[in-house]
């Protein structure tokens, strides 16, 4: 029996309603419980800030383009190396670093469960062997299906339980969680070198739009009960003028779910630029935000970017071409047989350029606009916004107008007239940013009910416990001690062992994958269905049989079980 | 036993639709295989058990004494090199990562001498590529250049390109445009609807040819370019920006001929220049069958995909100075443990010389032409015949080996754990 009793903790717990209570919190063999005997190990909090573990909802860490990031960037790797010490292996990279360098930088900032953005179902087998090297935080894996050759097929049939049944039968075979959309259509578009500009527009040969693949596919996540909801990544990313596409999207979705959003719009940033060329560019955060405060059935996040150099990978394939015509640099592209495509490139965010400090100022304006801070969680969509080290930074810079206005002071001249930025007053507090970075995403996600995101009894020990006294600093004035104390906590708990102290680590990591099994009726499951396996067998270049990810490549794998078209 | 979709670990297609007959620990019959394929699994004559040289020969020893002897090898190196990793599955490459960064040893796989300069060139502009079935249910223009399939990837082209039905590409045979670019005319030069003989060393010229007239500058170019009419280079130009989809796919006659890594970065930004036209993928005819996955499990664990020194204690990486055929040549290294590949056979003869001189360690099933120049060798499982393990296609799908027989040998991956268990413990935290 493993026993530890957090005591003088100052404690904000969003889901259970606790802020800043100074309690203490017990636990027993990785789990919270009411009490605990005297032979308890004691942790003084010394009424510093204890949260329950952070969660990233959507962040780039594991799998073929992460690990292709780093293959093509030993510029990078050069960037962040630190030496093997104690429990801690070598480490190397800034913006993409090795997995364990991943781990221990997010344990030591007092994260301890991630959603891997975007995770194509062909080589989820890599994603999974990734996890496994990332020791330190509970994953689960976003599965795309934009391009899914079976599902397009089906959403033009309007056949909803088909649709359902396919997405249920990937994430089965390749133990994912949820239901990813990036570009939807357009990553199969752009297996001819084209995109789509509109969500109207149809699919080459597929004859479905990214309007029909989104709203059938938000039924049928419903219909297979998914704990999470379907997971977007607009259409016309990065494109001035783009606000148009994001809030035809919004208008789409349908309240659907009693308990959390029917759409999780990712880093919506990227996807708020309003103007029709480079040159006029400007802010439209304040149209998605009247559009996101008016439906509580969808949730964002911000997509934040800072000022640094980093590298930018997702299934976007077209995106990702547009832009390496613009910087010129080193570009990559994977495209993934009838699912996906995949790019990535490097870029550098600088305060010389005009449309980079708007789209810094546009992901504060998202945050500090939007009024249930329940609806926009704090990510940079990592590593293409920033690299995941600089969410302490977005931290102060949401609490603090002071620091805010230190910063627009340095930026393009035109950002003040292109963005509301400089005009907004709300500084968030303790508890807005307890929500945006691990509540929140517990909520968004659907794991609060396995245990995630709160300190209740029965709750799995995920504990952050930083080096923060809310009541004797002062975010608005003293943001440099806001974000230093959310750098490096002075404890991070994973479930109910300490696993970072001061920075370093301290024991190996044992972590779970979180995945989902729907259940789903004999008479509509695909893999009975002849002629499902009849395009299976022609098209893909690996037989069926050796698709489905072997149960020991998540060797703490929890099968989140769903009742299924119940 | 009959078992079905048997994955073919021999080279980078990984061809995963054979069918094995079986019976206790023999496979009596391979179909679908390619003749590779088939010598794979048919003519798998193993060590018997674990070898060390004498004065006179070879002495057979227990396992325990081989992984004790190797163990100490290492511990009192100071300056090892671990090599190989090709052959065999994930897991024994990530263990062996973990020891050269335990032991603070340089790590190199097969790449160094295969398609490391893509990588280099990959590192410097950026790889547009795909996986294999992109290619299979969408091209109609094929570009071979450097490499011979019919010889060395025998069901490339019947499973990924030439002969194989894709969705957008039914009668492929018909509907796609072959093009075998070479020094001379190879088997697979034989079926190309159109074949470039380059004279030898004339590749980066006759890319830059190409990518000239990509941007519409073909008036500068001469009539000639390495052997190549003008009039041939235009219309193979014309072939590619007027496709639908194209691939080219590349081999050592690129990679290993003058001009090397520049070589593969022109080809990659003709296949770039080309994307402004038309959508065009690029990529390299991966060798081992499980070569990328010692790229890409060396990748996530350290940073880099091949060439990685430890000595510093941070991951170190400097290819042509980390690369072991440099080490070796330079006399560097003072003990050397090679896994699942044979540099005996692969290396220049200085590297090998050297490898004869220190003491060498060979984990491999085999009997090698690395056998000769090494202390002990100890055989293990064969990855994809007698153990199960992750392998990368060439293309990064990731597949799972399978075991199909028992032949009682232990696996490389629990061989290399009890060195590592042996190294942690005399050497403490």
């Amino acid at each position: 029996m493993n026993e530890i009793l957090v005591k003088n903790a100052c404690v904000i717990d969003p889901i259970r309603g606790i802020n800043g209570d100074i309690m203490d919190i017990a636990i027993r063999d990785g789990r919270i419980v009411e009490s605990v005997s005297d032979r308890a190990e004691i942790i003084d909090a010394h009424r510093c800030l204890t949260l329950p573990g952070g969660i990233d909802s959507h962040t780039h860490v594991c799998g073929t383009k992460v690990n292709f990031g780093r293959y093509m960037s030993p510029e990078d790797m050069r960037a962040g190396r630190t030496r093997r010490h104690g429990r801690m292996h070598v480490t190397s990279g800034y913006y993409v670093p090795t997995t364990f360098g991943n781990s221990y930088r997010y344990s030591a900032m007092g994260y301890t469960t991630l959603l891997e953005g975007a995770m194509a179902p062909l080589e989820a087998r890599h994603t999974h062997e990734e996890f496994t090297a990332t020791p330190h935080q509970d994953m689960l894996a976003n599965t795309l299906f934009d391009g899914n050759w079976a599902v397009m097929d089906a959403v033009r049939e309007k056949n909803i339980p088909k649709t359902a049944a396919i997405v249920g039968w990937t994430l089965n075979a390749v133990k994912g969680y949820a239901i990813k959309l990036t570009n939807p259509g357009g990553t199969e578009a752009w297996g001819w070198g084209e995109d789509l500009t509109s969500i109207h527009e149809k699919v080459p040969h597929f004859e479905v739009t990214p309007s029909e693949i989104i709203t059938t596919m938000i039924r049928a996540n419903e219909l297979l009960r998914l704990p999470h909801s379907v997971h977007l990544h607009c259409n016309n990313l990065g494109k001035p003028g783009n606000y148009q596409t994001t809030l035809d999207t919004f208008d789409l979705v349908p309240d659907l779910n009693p308990d959390r959003q029917t759409l999780y719009a990712t880093h919506v940033q990227f996807h708020a630029y309003g103007g029709g060329t480079w040159r006029n560019i400007c802010s439209k955060a304040e149209d998605i935000t009247r559009s996101i405060n008016s439906k509580p059935q969808i949730v964002m996040d911000m997509g934040q970017i800072m000022f640094c150099r980093t590298m930018t990978m997702t299934a976007d394939g077209p995106m990702e071409f547009n832009l390496h015509c613009l910087h010129h640099n080193k570009w990559s592209n994977h495209d993934v047989e009838l699912e996906t495509g995949s790019g990535i490139i490097p870029v550098t965010y600088s305060k010389k350029s005009a449309v980079n400090c708007i789209m810094w100022a546009i992901g504060l304006e998202l945050a500090l606009l939007t009024k249930n801070p329940w609806q926009c969680l704090l990510e940079t969509d990592n590593p293409n916004g920033a690299p995941f080290v600089k969410y302490p930074e977005v931290i102060g810079l949401l609490m603090s107008k002071r620091y805010r206005d230190e910063e627009c002071a340095t930026l393009h001249a035109d950002t003040e007239r292109r963005t509301s930025l400089f005009a907004l007053e709300r500084e968030m507090d303790w508890h807005d940013i307890a929500v945006m970075t691990r509540a929140g995403q517990a909520k968004a996600l659907g794991i609060v009910n396995q245990g995630k995101g709160h300190l209740g009894a029965g709750a799995e020990a995920d504990i952050a416990i930083y080096p923060i006294r809310t009541d004797s600093v002062d975010p608005a004035r003293e943001y440099r001690k806001v974000v230093e104390g959310f750098q490096k906590t002075r404890f991070t708990i994973k479930r109910g062992r300490v696993v970072s102290r001061d920075g370093e680590i301290i024991v190996d990591g044992a972590n779970a994958t979180f995945w989902t099994n729907a259940l789903i009726p004999e008479d509509i499951r695909v893999d009975n269905d002849p002629e499902f396996i009849r395009r299976f067998q022609e098209f893909y270049t690996v037989r069926m049989s050796n698709y489905p990810v072997q149960d020991l490549y998540l060797p703490r794998g929890r099968r989140v079980d769903t009742e299924a078209f119940s | 036993m009959i078992i079905n979709d048997v994955v073919c670990p021999f080279c980078g297609c990984l061809c995963d639709d054979l069918e094995l007959e079986v019976e206790g620990d023999r496979i009596l019959r391979v179909q679908n295989g390619c003749s590779l394929s088939e010598a794979t699994f048919m003519n798998d004559t193993r060590l018997p058990a674990p070898i060390r040289r004498t004065a006179s020969g070879w002495e057979e020893i227990p396992y325990a004494d081989a992984i004790k002897e190797t163990a100490d090898i290492l511990r009192d190196s100071d300056r090892p090199l671990l090599y190989g990793w090709s052959s065999t599955h994930g897991e024994t490459q990530s263990v062996g990562v973990h020891i050269a960064e335990r032991i603070g040893a340089v790590i190199d796989n097969t790449s160094t001498v295969c398609h490391g300069p893509s990588i280099l060139a990959i590192q410097e502009v950026g790889h547009p590529g795909c996986t294999l079935g992109q290619v299979k249910n969408r091209a109609d223009v094929i570009i071979y250049w450097g490499c011979n399939p019919i010889e060395a990837h025998p069901r490339h082209m019947s499973r990924y390109t030439t002969f194989a039905t894709g969705f957008f590409v039914p009668d492929a045979q018909r509907e796609r445009t072959i093009i075998v670019v070479d020094t001379r005319r190879n088997d697979s030069g034989g079926i190309a609807d159109e074949f470039v003989q380059i004279e030898p060393g004339g590749d980066y010229a006759v890319l830059s040819a190409l990518r000239a007239i990509v941007r519409g500058k073909e008036s500068i170019i001469p009539k000639k370019v390495a052997g190549i009419a003008k009039e041939q280079l235009i219309r193979i130009a014309g072939i590619c920006t007027n496709a639908k989809f194209g691939a080219i796919f590349f081999g050592l006659g690129l990679t290993m001929s003058r001009g090397k890594y520049k070589n593969v970065r022109n080809a990659i930004e003709l296949t770039d220049e080309l994307n402004r036209h038309t959508k065009f993928v690029i990529s390299p005819m991966r060798g081992h069958g499980n070569v990328y996955g010692s790229n890409e499990v060396f990748t996530w664990m350290t940073g880099y995909p091949f060439a990685v020194d430890f000595a510093r204690g941070i991951a170190f990486y400097n290819p042509g100075e980390t690369t072991a055929v440099d080490i070796l040549r330079r006399g560097e290294c003072d003990a050397a443990l090679i896994v699942a590949s044979d540099p005996g056979a692969h290396f220049p003869r200085a590297a090998a010389e050297h490898l004869a001189k220190i003491p060498t360690v060979l984990i491999d099933p085999h009997v090698n032409a690395t056998t000769a120049l090494s202390r002990i060798q100890i055989p293990c499982t064969a990855a994809g015949i007698d153990a199960a393990g992750t392998a990368y296609r060439m293309d990064g799908v990731p597949i799972r080996l399978r075991k199909v027989i028992d032949r009682g040998y232990p696996d490389d991956a629990e061989i290399l754990k009890k060195i590592y268990d042996r190294l942690n413990g005399e050497l403490g935290p």
